[in-house]
């Protein structure tokens, strides 16, 4: 494939960037909100121009004879030489999940660009200020995403995935006036940093034991020219395992260093990707501008530590027990995450909370794929639902955006009854709910039955855990969209207009999503996306079994839901009664926060830095003014023997003279 | 001799300085310092394009444009010049450095004297560079710390006089001992019945220093050197005398003359005596990974904007040194990349503070607030200086921490890997105290009413952000033009002599 498309791809939203930020606060709200639309869209015709070229062209650059798919470097250039072997390069690899991300990003994107139009301004049409510094910074944050998910080496992935962490930090504190729209970028930014630290290292020891940066080096089968299946084979996977095996340290405190460094890299993961116990940034993230929650913490960029994880599946197939450890760590945190969500006010926060428990649920889907179980259906499985949730999730958060806007409060406690004023965002809603909940045929139904299927395949405690959260998920987002749409007639404060639906700009965006959200399930997702690039029919592995238990456990809970908040009533009230002290603690999301607080500024700050700063104050700097001062006390001391009296010299000369001659004669003695 | 396109960075300051003595008024002054520092620019580049042209031709000495003109016979005095990779890249830095500085301090009071001293203080810098000499090394190296007392006691805030005599006084301790060294390395440069020298390329050719004094005298000239490149725990002169040190003076102390104790590091203390380098390289390891975190956590509660950046250097420097001591290509080329990414930084954070500080006329973050709001242009200068010292993909900070970051960790032993990690953690704080001060000073509400009339900045402080960030960006962009120039003039001889790669 000529390497002019996905270079564009890249370059528009950069370019984007630079015009915006640069020149953006000379031209009008318009032009800019018009010029970073047309950017994106542009990008998103190439994107899916080039993912359609990479799955349907069957150029054999893509597929091979037996119709596996492969992976392939359209360019790869060096960007930094460490040594002859350690080369950071900067490319493109086209491959499945790239591909997939590609779609994925420039719609949720594209989308973003659009209803951010009508969302960044208020209801007189005036536009927010910073509005084309908004528009700039959405051009970053896509063009690091992008560059993240087409990394051809692990090294470039750090660089676009610090890059995205970045934009990240600039659109939560896009309102830099709110203290704690500030206080929440700083956090988002260093928890992700805090998680990158592990990733740097497990990146530094997977390079020094390899020797190599790139993916296709780590993960396949060295191939003629530039592409290769990207599984790895026996002679490689032999190769890799026994360079870590002939190492100096091959074990470190109880686990193989490989572990070590799958777990590190995989920390790097978890901070982006929210899982528990770094997960504390992305409710704080909501401070964010709706759109963007939807486009960075609902989508894209939450989802690089599943792609990351995907993206290295085959190292990780080495060893199963950093796969054990994906597994339970996600297992853990979608479950934390589902608990909470039942009782957050903030309907950002819940749907905050669904967002790191649905991130989970791809994790655990990877922790459960095994080659020699249905094929690796949990890796496709992964990548599907990571799929359909961008969908419905985005359209989600851009419902409550739309919300929000209309109400001017976050809190459901102000909503009510919404479902006369607001039909287009209320159906549009109603379909995203369905969607998460897992109705067929949503598409969340066919992606979450996936992934049930894999965990059954893996472990019966690890399926039951989990449809155990699908229902929970069902639940509170019936709960929600009951709090919001339904419970009790809505009040319209006086001198207030009625709430109304959007401008199309925002509508737009809202009924694309729920189309989506609709049809998504039956594309064949594994036709398209597996671990190996063998594809599969779509039914291959669907088991009807399992799709009908997680569809009972759905329907109750909706049930549930229904009863307890379609009309105002006391029963949630009873509910919070009969268990107070789970109430409170997943109210306060378990303390995380308090808990971070303390380490931070108990331990860190005022045990840490402050002695430090008073040791090098008082005790380091002290010693050098001590020089000083002995220096001048001793001078001071000496000073009186220079005093100018010549009958004092007498004396000293007449003292010295005595001595001397006093030690000469003792001498001579 | 005025052939050699080296003298002639000795040259044009000492011009300056005469053109200056005949200024009569400001814009003389202003006129005088521009065209010198743009001269200077456009020599250094060409300097550096030369340069590659010879390489690129295949020559493949030490040094290039090297020259030689005795100065003192009877102890085997020269002016010895000539320049590697390295060098090229310092010369480089230091004439950027001061062309942003000179416009930094464009409204200086009693600005004729100002601009003497500081203009004396590069000729000692660029002499510096240029030298292979070890005596007229040393001599520059003198002539570039002494204006150094007189430019923060006159022009100074705060506690000017004590931070000066400070900053003089532990300096010229650092001398002292690096004076011991260096008569030391003479005296045992050749071996005997054959006549003695000073100059580097001859001491690393003879190789006779011993065993037993290469021990002795490492420490000496390291410590020497390491006080200026604030190694813990001889830092301490650093955020006194950088607080008390106006603008353009504090952008060429951190930006250039902190790198004169790296550059002298390794080019005596490592090339010179590569065998206790190696040996004796854990103590100094263990302190400069102290400094590393010591000077982070340091930084993370400070209330000085100038403070914080002092230590934030200590941390970066510490870096530097400890990469050094890693003794392998990789980590090295990792070292002088922190050396330049560091100075320009760090140039364009003092320079930024500087001009808050003079429409605030405090440096205290408890006292300001919501500058973006008043002064966009700065802040967000301010926000892209943080992010590269954070380390941000794309500024030059990035890339530097990273190459120190893979060749330390070439290393398999738990001593080196345990202070590798030690170091890694860097970039956790380095996160913290950047984007405390930045949420404190930038964001939130305005705190001082008085703040909202303030203007942004001026055409000539643009220019002189402009280009620090410019270069910053230049590095983080195509670090390999950079790395690749610094990578390939490390001499394999002193790896050889170690038994490294």
């Amino acid at each position: 494939m000529d390497a002019t498309l996905p270079i564009l791809i890249l370059a528009i939203p950069l370019g984007m960037f630079l015009v915006l930020g640069l020149a953006g606060c000379k031209m009008s709200h318009k032009l800019a909100g018009t010029l970073g639309c047309l950017g994106m869209g542009t990008t998103l015709v190439l994107a899916y121009y080039t993912a359609f070229t990479y799955f349907f062209s069957g150029s054999p650059e893509f597929v091979d004879a037996a119709g596996n798919r492969l992976q392939a470097l359209i360019f790869n250039q060096t960007w930094l030489a460490f040594t002859d072997n350690l080369v950071i390069r900067l490319g493109f690899l086209l491959d499945p999940i790239s591909a997939m991300m590609l779609v994925v990003i420039t719609t949720i994107s594209f989308m973003v660009h659009l209803y951010s139009m009508g969302y960044m301004r208020d209801h007189h049409g005036v536009y927010e200020h910073g509005f084309q510094r908004f528009y700039a910074f959405l051009s970053l944050f896509s063009f690091s995403m992008l560059g993240l998910v087409v990394a051809t080496n692990i090294f470039q992935m750090y660089i676009f995935w610090e890059l995205v962490g970045a934009s990240s930090y600039l659109l939560i504190g896009f309102y830099y006036v709110k203290p704690s729209a500030v206080s929440a970028s700083k956090k988002a930014f260093i928890v992700t940093r805090f998680a990158d630290l592990g990733f740097l290292i497990g990146i530094l020891i997977l390079s020094y034991y390899t020797g190599t940066f790139n993916f296709t080096e780590l993960t396949s089968a060295p191939v003629e020219g530039l592409a290769g299946v990207f599984q790895i084979s026996e002679s490689t996977a032999a190769g890799v395992k026994s360079v870590f095996e002939s190492s100096a340290t091959p074990v470190f405190m109880g686990a193989s260093v490989l572990t070590w460094a799958l777990v590190l890299i995989f920390m790097g993961g978890m901070g982006k990707s929210a899982m528990l116990p770094l997960h504390i940034w992305l409710p704080d993230a909501m401070e964010g501008p709706t759109p963007v929650s939807a486009l960075i913490h609902a989508a894209t960029m939450v989802v690089a530590g599943v792609y990351l994880v995907a993206r290295l599946f085959p190292l990780y197939l080495m060893e199963v027990s950093a796969l054990e450890f994906v597994t339970w760590v996600g297992a853990l945190t979608a479950l934390y995450a589902a608990i909470v969500a039942c009782t957050q006010i903030d309907i950002k926060r819940v749907l905050a909370f669904s967002t790191i428990s649905q991130i989970a649920f791809m994790m655990v889907s990877l922790g459960v794929a095994r080659p020699e179980m249905h094929e690796g259906l949990g890796y496709m499985a992964s990548m599907f639902h990571l799929f359909t949730h961008a969908m419905f999730k985005a359209l989600l958060f851009l419902g409550a955006g739309a919300l929000i806007h209309a109400i001017g409060s976050n809190d459901y406690t102000e909503m009510h009854g919404l479902r006369k004023y607001m039909p287009i965002t209320h159906w549009t809603f109603l379909i995203g709910c369905l969607a998460i909940a897992g109705i067929i045929p949503f598409s969340g139904f066919f992606s979450k039955d996936e992934i049930l299927s894999s965990c059954l395949g893996n472990s019966t405690v690890i399926y039951v855990w989990m449809s155990l959260v699908a229902g929970l998920t069902a639940f509170y987002m019936f709960r929600l969209y009951y709090l919001i749409f339904w419970w009790k007639e809505h009040k319209v404060h006086e001198g207030h207009h009625a709430p109304h639906d959007q401008p199309w700009t925002m509508s737009l965006p809202l009924i694309i999503l729920a189309a989506i959200s609709l049809v998504a399930g039956f594309i064949p997702f594994g036709k398209f996306v597996t671990w190996n690039g063998k594809s599969y029919d779509f039914m291959a592995h669907f088991d009807w079994s399992v799709a009908a238990v997680s569809l009972f456990v759905a329907v109750v809970a909706i049930a549930i839901a229904t009863v307890m908040y379609r009309k105002e009533n006391p029963l949630p009230e009873k509910m919070r009664a009969a268990m107070p002290g789970l109430w409170k603690w997943a109210h306060h999301r378990f303390y995380w926060d308090e808990l971070y607080m303390f380490i931070t500024h108990r331990i860190i700050f005022d045990g840490i830095c402050r002695p430090i700063a008073w040791f090098d104050r008082h005790i380091i700097d002290g010693t050098m003014d001590a020089f000083a001062t002995i220096t001048n006390k001793a001078s001071r001391a000496i000073k009186p023997l220079q005093s100018g009296q010549v009958q004092l010299y007498v004396w000293w000369y007449l003292l010295g003279a005595l001595a001397l001659g006093g030690i000469t004669m003792l001498c001579l003695l | 001799m005025f052939s050699n396109i080296l003298i002639w960075f000795v040259v044009i300051p000492l011009l300056m300085l005469a053109g200056l003595a005949l200024c009569r008024d400001i814009k003389q002054i202003r006129a005088v310092a521009v065209a010198g520092s743009i001269a200077l620019v456009g020599l250094s580049v060409k300097l550096l394009v030369d340069y590659l042209a010879i390489r690129a031709a295949g020559n493949t000495d030490p040094m290039l444009f090297t020259g030689s003109w005795t100065w003192f016979a009877p102890l085997h005095i020269n002016l010895a010049i000539g320049v590697d990779g390295i060098s090229v890249a310092m010369i480089l830095l230091s004439a950027i450095i001061v062309f942003a500085g000179s416009f930094a301090s464009w409204t200086i009071p009693q600005p004729k004297a100002f601009f003497l001293w500081l203009i004396l203080l590069s000729t000692g810098v660029f002499g510096f560079f240029i030298s292979i000499d070890l005596f007229t090394m040393f001599m520059f190296y003198e002539v570039a710390l002494i204006p150094m007392y007189l430019l923060i006691g006159v022009w100074g805030s705060g506690r000017k006089e004590y931070s000066a005599m400070k900053l003089t006084l532990m300096l010229m301790g650092g001398s002292a001992f690096l004076m011991l060294g260096l008569i030391g390395i003479y005296y045992h440069s050749a071996p005997a019945g054959q006549s003695l020298t000073w100059n580097i390329l001859e001491i690393v050719r003879n190789n006779s220093i011993s065993h037993g004094w290469q021990c002795f005298l490492f420490p000496m000239t390291f410590v020497g050197f390491g006080v200026l490149g604030a190694m813990f725990p001889f830092h301490t002169w650093s955020p006194d005398g950088h607080a008390s040190a106006p603008t353009a003076v504090s952008m060429l102390h951190a930006g250039v003359l902190m790198k004169l104790g790296g550059y002298g590091c390794f080019r005596v203390a490592i090339y010179l005596m590569p065998h206790a380098a190696n040996e004796l390289a854990w103590i100094f390891l263990v302190l400069t990974g102290i400094s590393v975190v010591y000077g982070a956590f340091s930084a993370c509660v400070q209330t000085d904007l100038k403070y914080i950046n002092a230590y934030s250097s200590v941390s970066h420097c510490g870096l530097v040194l400890f990469a050094i001591l890693m003794l392998n290509t990789t980590a090295m080329t990792g070292a002088i990349m922190q050396m330049l990414s560091h100075g320009l930084m760090t140039a364009l954070f003092f320079a930024l503070i500087g001009m808050i500080y003079g429409r605030t006329h405090t440096r205290d973050i408890r006292a300001m607030g919501g500058l973006m709001k008043i002064m966009p242009y700065l802040s967000v200068c301010y926000v892209i200086a943080g992010m590269a010292s954070l380390g941000l993909p794309g500024l030059s900070g990035f890339v530097a921490e990273m190459t120190i970051f893979v060749g330390s960790f070439q290393h398999a032993d738990v001593f080196h890997r345990t202070f590798t990690i030690v170091a890694c953690c860097s970039i956790v704080i380095t996160a913290v105290y950047i984007l405390r001060v930045v949420g404190k000073l930038l964001f939130g509400p305005v705190q001082d009413k008085h703040h909202l009339e303030l203007t942004d900045a001026t055409w000539w402080e643009r220019l002189s952000t402009v280009t620090l960030i410019l270069c910053v960006a230049a590095i983080g962009c195509f670090p390999n033009f950079f790395s690749n120039l610094i990578r390939f003039t490390f001499s394999p001889d002193i790896f050889a002599v170690l038994g490294m790669n």
